[in-house]
């Protein structure tokens, strides 16, 4: 479903082959070694408890077959990871203890990743390798910390709430090391803060990553009293919160294409230049990337980049070529009036009509609001770009062009926003 | 509450007073006074998230697996007494609200545990060997409760007179089944939280309901981007018609006339919301058209009427990349087809023709001669039935005339007032908009 388009602000053009960082291939590295190491060490010394191996890998195969793609861009297999912590957490099936290494749990884990996988490559989606390979590397983290110290805790005593605050603060904790991957990995591929890809990632993970954990924990203890049973039983569950984030990511998807071909209304109409909106909308997320913006911020300003122009379906007659950069000051500050008026009209993006009000103010802004918000100086610049550059992918063009933008900065446009414009359009193997 | 009624007071009366004599009464022997509590709280703290998380819907909440846990755990009185904890939610509520909640969830409880001692379980922990008879008994207990449940908060609703009793036109069996099948999978979930009970301790609970919680939570998000998904589609519609102040509200009033066809012919709900998409964009290619040629008064010439025969495509060329609108698409490009074969853009005729195409093709001219244009006013309601019905297997498919006669007759339909055009500086031309042009040419020759 979802891996048809990227979501929300991960336009597949930043991702240059020249310029990929470091992380991404250091994660996979590290799992390829991590996986086929612990695959040779299982087969040497053969696997514990085969059945129990088997019942955990298809569990984990199946989870991964299911897996979804999460708004931003994000995959994920909440039923493969709930299984996987479970089998590094599980304890006692029955009343038969198990003793498998955290080696095995690996290699088990491992090969359910990849078959569960096989399918969807052989449907021609890949997986995102880097999510895959966090997938495995934070399971191992917990593998290697928990199994060595499973003798100690057993859930016949009394002190089944120890080994429960136990697994709950590995789970917590690998969620937050699973985030600081993400993190890198995302900071690499848009040109961003690692700081800020952080914060977003935690928020991202948080809720599903409970569930997660939650359901991984439970099918683990609850296997003394079920045995093997507890899989299923524990599994729907969580099956309810995968089917509930499927269906959001879509429509988010959805909203996102709906805007998409609406804010190509004007281009029809003979108001913009074909493609505009489209332009200006990728090139104001490298700058907001460029500039440290929040995911949430990416999102609402690629909305109000899309339909900026859309208080120009209220002029009588088109302005030529749609150029708003030659409509006079005031003419331009109606449009975008017009445009804010029709956008709050939705009742559910005021923030975006706010952008999209303020988007022909000077950098210092005019009223008594002080300036515009990030969103609309950003706007301001790619806007007058796309207008006087075009579909020109002309290197001469666009350097005087943006000189000509540059020398407006002390008073026109946001000095640091054309600084960030300049070093997107600069970076090599960019489209830009 | 002011103003309920006696039978309501009554109800709510005999329904508290019923639980109170039950917890009253006991027999209590059985019940582990720990677990009982621990049950209790949950149950409102599951019960008060669940609000919290969900606000405002009725339905069955995962906290109903807490309740059926007692069952199992704590026998039917303990299962009342934990029902009737729900008075102490943590929420703004009035009192008789809170003591209804707590006498409807209190009965259904005892009567579910009584169900279940009757077809052999035990009160307790299950052991392993329980298992998988248990299962049987249980659903039937499951069953029962939320039986109950539905016929108690139904008999409010009823004494209320907020409901009456009514034979419905269709039964909507698909959301009745979805919400059954989920107070099921919630209730035997009950089942294993009783089961782990002994192994996991009172935090099962809060491990099964995590899921579940978050599941409600993203469900939300789902819904509230839908809503917004909606508005949003709707608002940018009537951005492209605003230069013309005679075709305001054309677009919502063409998807609600296809919504009601589309209902009228027993489609399910999904393709419903499709009709009303296909309605709702038909005409959104017409920004394409040059603005002349739509403002022009008198007879078009060749070549204008074919740039305005453009406009269905101008429309798909717009929309074809949203992937929901999936069958609407070939309603937004055909909905000037004839059923002779006389229509654009490809002059398809009869079943060749697009469903989704005939149904916004009537639900558009309806409209049309309902509302009033530049060059007429507006038509009744029922002329514009006959008209429809004279071109009723020339123009239009006679099924979806007959449905959408049904659906007016049934939910009448409102004609547009026109409110005087305002001297916006913008908005300054009345466009006679483009399907006008067709219907103009059956209209003009009745006539004539």
């Amino acid at each position: 479903m979802t891996e048809a388009a990227p979501i929300a602000p991960a336009p597949a053009r930043t991702n240059p082959p020249h310029r990929i960082g470091l992380t991404r291939p250091l994660i996979i590295g590290l799992a390829v070694l991590v996986a086929v190491g612990t695959l040779l060490a299982t087969l040497v010394t053969g696997f514990d408890q085969p059945q129990v191996a088997l019942a955990f890998g298809v569990l984990v195969g199946l989870g991964e077959l299911a897996r979804i793609t999460l708004p931003g861009h994000r995959e994920v297999a909440p039923i493969a990871s709930a299984a996987a912590i479970a089998y590094a957490f599980l304890i006692t099936i029955g009343t038969e203890s198990v003793s498998h290494t955290a080696w095995q749990v690996i290699a088990v884990v491992a090969v359910g990743l990849l078959l569960g996988e096989l399918p969807h490559i052989m449907v021609g989606q890949s997986p995102h390798w880097g999510d895959l390979a966090r997938r495995l590397l934070s399971l191992s983290v917990l593998a290697l910390v928990f199994r060595p110290i499973v003798g100690f805790v057993g859930p016949e005593g009394e002190l089944w709430w120890v080994s429960l605050g136990l697994m709950a603060g590995l789970v917590v904790m690998v969620w937050a090391l699973d985030s600081v991957a993400a993190a890198a990995i995302r900071a690499d591929r848009l040109h961003t803060r690692f700081r800020v890809t952080l914060r977003d990632e935690m928020r991202a993970q948080l809720p599903i990553g409970m569930a997660i954990g939650a359901s991984g924990i439970l099918m683990a203890l609850s296997a003394y009293v079920m045995g093997l049973a507890a899989l299923l039983v524990f599994t729907a569950p969580l099956l309810v919160t995968q089917v509930a984030f499927r269906r959001f990511a879509e429509i988010r998807l959805t909203y996102l294409q709906t805007v998409r071909a609406l804010s190509r209304v004007t281009e029809v109409g003979g108001y913009v230049e074909t493609g505009h909106s489209r332009r200006v909308s990728e090139l104001s997320q490298a700058v907001g990337c460029e500039l440290g913006m929040r995911e949430s911020d990416l999102l609402e300003l690629e909305y109000a980049a899309l339909m900026h122009d859309i208080g120009q379906l209220s002029l009588r007659d088109p302005i030529p070529s749609g150029a708003t950069v030659l409509a006079a000051p005031r003419e331009q500050r109606r449009i975008a009036e017009l445009g804010s008026a029709v956008i709050r009209e939705t009742g559910v993006l005021d923030s975006v009509a706010e952008l999209v009000r303020r988007q022909c103010e000077p950098s210092a802004g005019d009223g008594d609001d002080g300036p515009p918000p990030l969103g609309s100086r950003i706007i301001k610049v790619t806007n007058a770009f796309d207008d006087l550059v075009g579909e020109s992918k002309d290197a001469d063009r666009t350097a005087a062009v943006l000189q000509r933008l540059r020398m407006d900065t002390d008073h026109e446009y946001d000095g640091s926003v054309v600084d960030a414009l300049s070093a997107v359009l600069n970076r090599p193997a960019s489209r830009w | 509450m002011r103003a309920l009624p006696v039978a309501a007071r009554l109800y709510v009366g005999l329904v508290v007073l019923g639980a109170t004599a039950v917890m009253v009464l006991g027999p209590f022997d059985g019940i582990d006074p720990g677990t009982l509590v621990l049950l209790a709280v949950l149950f409102v703290v599951a019960e008060s998230i669940s609000t919290l998380v969900h606000r405002g819907k009725t339905g069955i909440s995962p906290s109903s697996s807490a309740s059926l846990a007692a069952v199992v755990l704590v026998g039917p009185v303990g299962a009342a007494i934990v029902g009737f904890a729900s008075c102490l939610i943590f929420r703004r509520q009035d009192l008789v609200k809170r003591l209804f909640n707590g006498g409807q969830f209190a009965f259904a409880g005892y009567a579910a545990g009584h169900v279940f001692q009757m077809l052999g379980g035990g009160v307790g922990v299950p052991d392993e060997d329980a298992f998988p008879w248990i299962v049987l008994p249980f659903a039937v207990a499951v069953l029962a409760y939320s039986l109950l449940n539905s016929l108690l908060v139904a008999g409010l609703l009823w004494c209320l007179g907020a409901v009456r009793i009514q034979r419905p036109r269709r039964v909507m069996w698909r959301p009745l089944a979805t919400l059954e099948l989920s107070s099921l999978g919630y209730g035997m979930l009950g089942l294993f939280i009783a089961a782990i009970w002994g192994a996991v301790g009172p935090f099962a609970v809060l491990l099964v309901l995590i899921p579940l919680f978050i599941a409600r939570w993203a469900f939300d998000q789902y819904v509230s981007q839908q809503r917004a998904h909606d508005s949003t589609l709707a608002t940018l519609c009537q951005a492209v018609e605003t230069k013309d102040y005679y075709t305001r509200g054309h677009c919502m009033r063409v998807a609600k006339a296809a919504g009601m066809i589309a209902d009228e012919l027993g489609m399910s709900a999904e393709r419903v919301q499709t009709m009303r998409y296909a309605g709702m964009l038909h005409d959104i290619g017409k920004l394409g058209v040059p603005t002349k040629i739509l403002q022009k008064a008198g007879k078009l010439t060749e070549d204008e009427f074919a740039a305005i025969q453009l406009h269905p495509m101008r429309g798909y060329e717009i929309v074809r990349e949203i992937d929901f609108l999936d069958e609407a698409l070939a309603g937004i490009m055909h909905h000037h087809e004839r059923m002779d074969g006389g229509g654009y853009p490809m002059g398809l005729a009869g079943e060749e023709i697009p469903e989704a195409a005939r149904l916004v093709s009537v639900a558009d001219v309806f409209d049309c001669l309902t509302s009033t244009r530049s060059y007429r006013t507006a038509w009744s309601a029922e002329d514009a039935i006959i008209e429809l019905r004279r071109c009723a297997g020339t123009q239009f498919d006679p099924r979806m005339v007959e449905a959408l006669v049904r659906a007016v007759d049934r939910e009448g339909w409102e004609v547009p007032d026109l409110v005087e055009p305002d001297e916006d500086e913008c908005v300054t031309h009345h466009e006679p908009e483009a399907p006008a042009a067709s219907v103009r040419v059956a209209g003009e020759t009745t006539r004539s």
